[in-house]
């Protein structure tokens, strides 16, 4: 039987049409059976979008499809005009982006927008679109699936919004679908949710699918064939389960070896030194502060932790969790409405006015987005000359000669010093921005996200680098991230954050075996595993079990309206105590053994 | 510190062949330009005659060798009144210009790193300033103290001071949340060094935009205002003024009105022409 898709010698080029064209892609077959689902798996650069959009017959803004032949069916898609693409796309080829968020018109409501595909291309009328876009939010699992497209995007949430889209993809029921790294914006617990309600979707559809992504986990739950892609060729084509089980490339391997961070060995930390970090009760928020010190909007609640010299404390939790709000507040960019932040046995002044120097100096701040914690007026130089000056009067050649040992101890050649940021790779920009924290000589480093915007092998080599620089300086960390796999590789304590509480904290041992928190208990299952099979293995979550109506102004747990274990007329009516396990972590909450 | 900031502009654009990378606007931008800024300085020596001199019979004579563009309503050279009439065009409304520009832009550099009170008082005393319709204040203040070269600069400045702040203090506080801005807070850095290392330089490109449009909006004010006899006052005259007093030579097509108006369009257009092409800081993907 003929193959659904067959792709050959796909070559698409950006630039001119004569030589100075800059090939992108070149050399690209396979071909997917009917119903069959293909893995583009890549870096960025690695061409995995150029491709999948060819196959509807496009190529991005000051690119072309040079060469090679691209067939859909009976269709020769690169043989046709433009009205004969027009008809293709949102028809026969749908194509889910990464942001769905970004891709809705926000003045809309959903399902005028769900339905529009249908209607463009006179699939149906109307009312039997809408008919139909009711039954695929009911296949997508959404929520009220009769009265959501009455709703406009801002009402809803990231996971919703993207199995929306999938609905707006599926509505005129296209053959081929293409999903471009649709799970990537979403937190894990929302992402396995999603992924779930995709396979099914597709499946029962039998769309032929081509998934788009950089995390081999995600993919290994999706995929029957893998292809993998490095600057725009493939290094290794072939069944899922082979690809990643034995692969033969060492460029998968590599891919492989960076997708689950190896722990890195903690130095030996002096063992009961006096805490280099410690804050008690914090509460911090917007808003007027009120005469027990809760501000109106509180974002943290009573955290407390500490971070010894040398040690790593790694916060974990999904967007809004307040992660980053904790680092911002002990930068001081943020000041905290009550709790005490204590720095080497000093109180820290809440705001910036009132610390001195040297306390700005000792903890440094690194942001997760590079491109825009580096002034793109200011040459690399600039950039880590103004901390040397500032924080130790370095001028002139003394300047020069640390500046050239920075960058040797994060790895970029000295002649990188005279360049502008903007003309740097994403991963030597981390690096510069680390490298500016580390001009300082801070003792505290606080890493907001620092890996999570770049790619894996790239994030990997900077999280062995944080785990080297830890070594070799005696540098403590609070190591910010939503990723439960990277916070595990390189912290020695875990601090679980879940609405601004912090439900559970303990030492990274206690984190790889059950008993945990429930939240904790629903992030480690959500972490999809690298092998075939594993989505089906975790059965849907069972919904969490009625209760009576929250008593009023009563401080309760945080995760009660999600949580899968509470308990009637204790977990709706009392503040959570905080428990110590026999694994070494203390949780939040009213089951005295944590669920499992 | 604002030293080092402009020689990093001079060096920017001294590095060999910017204006040679400039597009085709560009260039002929530069040149007008150019030549406007040479006319301006050396125009008084390089007029045939005293402007004020009656040098032909005729009044609004065509071109001529004599006289190459002829005469005005009185039978003045026009070559020679145009000459050193633009001494009064360009330098009083770049002097005003860079007055507002600068004003403006150091006013909303408090505004977006001061205390939020500060940044309301000021933004909201602005807001008071702008619903003053400038010819009006023009017309009183004119009339009221009576025309000079340091009363025109002084309205012309302080009448585009609110405009130029507006545009400056929506880009300074949208910079002011950058995380860079944030990293050289956690520094320890002080108001002054974040405002003009780490704002400055990344706000400057619409400024200069926004500065040239306020260069022609100061040139057609004076103008204005020399139209209605209330600017540069006889016997000298700015490009406004010839054309106002040649007003009557509009019938005859004279060269007398046409030039003037032609060199008033040819500035402000060239300074826009110039400053849209002017090199983009690097790394800036909007600015």
């Amino acid at each position: 039987m003929k193959p659904h898709v067959e792709v050959k010698g796909l070559r698409v080029t950006a630039g001119g049409k004569d030589d100075s064209a800059i090939t992108i892609v070149e050399g690209v077959d396979f071909t997917i059976p009917r119903g069959g689902v293909l893995a583009l798996i890549g870096e960025s650069g690695s061409g995995k979008t150029t491709i999948a959009l060819t196959l509807m017959g496009y190529a991005r803004s000051g690119c072309r499809i040079a060469g090679g032949s691209i067939r859909l069916g009976d269709t020769d898609i690169l043989g046709l005009d433009e009205p004969g693409l027009a008809a293709l796309r949102g028809d026969r080829v749908a194509y889910i982006a990464q942001s769905a968020a970004a891709s809705f018109n926000p003045s809309k409501r959903i399902m005028d927008q769900v339905v529009e595909p249908a209607l463009i291309h006179g699939r149906m009328d109307r009312k039997t679109a809408e008919a139909k876009a009711v039954s695929l939010f009911k296949a997508l699992a959404l929520p009220q699936p009769d009265s959501i497209g009455n709703r406009y995007p801002h009402q809803l949430s990231g996971g919703q919004l993207q199995r929306l889209m999938a609905a707006m993809a599926l509505i005129t029921g296209p053959e081929l679908v293409i999903l471009d790294e649709p799970t990537t914006a979403l937190d894990v617990t929302t992402q396995i949710e999603v992924l779930r309600a995709f396979k099914h979707a597709v499946a029962s559809q039998g769309a032929t699918a081509i998934y788009v992504s950089h995390d081999l986990a995600v993919v290994a739950q999706m995929a029957d064939q893998i292809l993998v892609l490095n600057k725009g060729r493939v290094r290794e084509a072939g069944v899922a389960a082979q690809v990643l089980q034995s692969p033969t490339d060492d460029y998968t391997r590599t891919l492989m070896a960076a997708a689950r961070p190896a722990p890195k060995p903690a130095p030996a930390v002096p063992p009961a030194q006096a805490p280099l970090l410690e804050i008690k009760g914090l509460f911090a928020g917007y808003g007027k502060v009120d005469n027990t010190g809760r501000p109106e909007i509180p974002v943290l609640r009573d955290i407390s932790l500490s971070i010894a010299k040398g040690a790593t404390l790694g916060v974990i939790g999904e967007s809004g969790s307040g992660k980053s709000t904790l680092a911002r507040v002990v930068a001081g960019l943020i000041r905290p409405a009550s709790g005490a932040v204590n720095f080497d046995g000093q109180r820290l002044p809440g705001g910036l006015e009132q610390r001195s120097r040297d306390q700005f100096r000792r903890i440094q701040l690194v942001f997760q987005n590079a491109d825009t914690a580096l002034n793109p007026a200011h040459s690399v130089e600039e950039i880590l000359g103004r901390p040397l000056r500032f924080y130790h009067g370095l001028k002139g050649a003394a300047q020069r000669k640390r500046m050239a040992e920075l960058l040797d101890l994060i790895r970029l050649p000295a002649s990188l010093a005279g360049r502008a940021c903007s003309g740097l790779s994403g991963g030597q920009k981390q690096r510069i921005n680390l490298a500016r924290a580390l001009a300082a000589k801070p003792d505290l480093i606080l890493c907001d996200e620092v890996t999570s915007a770049l790619d894996t092998v790239v994030g990997a080599a900077i999280l062995d680098l944080l785990a080297e620089l830890r070594r070799e300086l005696g540098l403590a960390y609070m190591f910010i991230s939503h990723d439960i796999g990277t916070v595990c590789a390189i912290c020695d304590d875990i601090m679980v954050l879940y609405g601004g509480t912090a439900v559970e904290i303990g030492p990274r041992a206690a984190y790889q075996a059950p008993p945990f928190h429930p939240y904790t208990d629903l992030l480690v299952g959500s972490v999809p595993e690298l092998r075939a099979g594993w989505l089906e293995e975790q059965a849907a979550r069972p919904a969490p079990p009625a209760i009576g109506p929250a008593l009023d102004g009563a401080d309760l747990c945080r995760f009660l309206p999600r949580c899968t274990a509470r308990i009637d007329g204790l977990c709706n009516q009392f503040t959570p105590p905080r428990h110590h396990l026999p694994g070494g972590s203390d949780i939040l909450c009213h089951h005295p053994e944590a669920v499992n | 510190m604002s030293a080092i900031v402009e020689k990093k502009q001079a060096e920017g654009l001294a590095s060999p062949g910017w204006a040679a990378r400039l597009p085709l606007a560009g260039k002929v931008g530069l040149g007008l330009v150019i030549f406007w800024i040479a006319t301006a300085i050396a125009g008084p020596w390089l007029a045939p005659y005293d402007p004020g001199a009656f040098a032909h019979q005729d009044v609004f004579a065509g071109f001529g060798a004599a006289h190459w563009l002829g005469s005005d309503y009185l039978g003045r050279d026009v070559l020679s009144r145009v000459l050193s009439g633009a001494r009064y065009s360009v330098g009083l409304a770049a002097a005003a210009a860079i007055a507002a520009s600068c004003t403006g832009t150091g006013l909303a550099l408090i505004a977006a790193l001061a205390p939020r009170w500060l940044d309301e008082l000021l933004s909201r005393f602005i807001d008071t300033l702008i619903s003053i319709p400038s010819k009006i204040f023009a017309l009183v203040l004119v009339a009221a103290v009576g025309s000079s070269l340091l009363l025109l600069f002084l309205i012309a400045a302080f009448i585009y001071i609110p405009g130029a702040y507006r545009i400056a203090r929506s880009q300074a506080v949208n910079l002011a949340q950058m995380d860079y801005v944030q990293v050289a807070r956690t520094r320890g850095e002080k108001a002054a060094y974040i405002a003009i290392r780490e704002i400055l330089p990344n706000m400057l490109h619409p400024m200069l935009a926004d500065f040239g449009l306020r260069f022609v909006f100061i040139v057609l004010l004076l103008s204005g205002l020399s139209f209605l006899g209330l600017g540069v006052q006889p016997p000298d005259a700015d490009l406004g003024s010839l054309v106002r007093e040649n007003i009557s030579g509009l019938g005859e097509g004279a060269p007398a009105i046409l030039v003037p108006a032609l060199a008033i369009a040819t500035l402000t257009v060239g300074v826009n022409l110039l400053i849209d092409a002017l090199p983009r800081r690097r790394g800036s993907k909007e600015g």
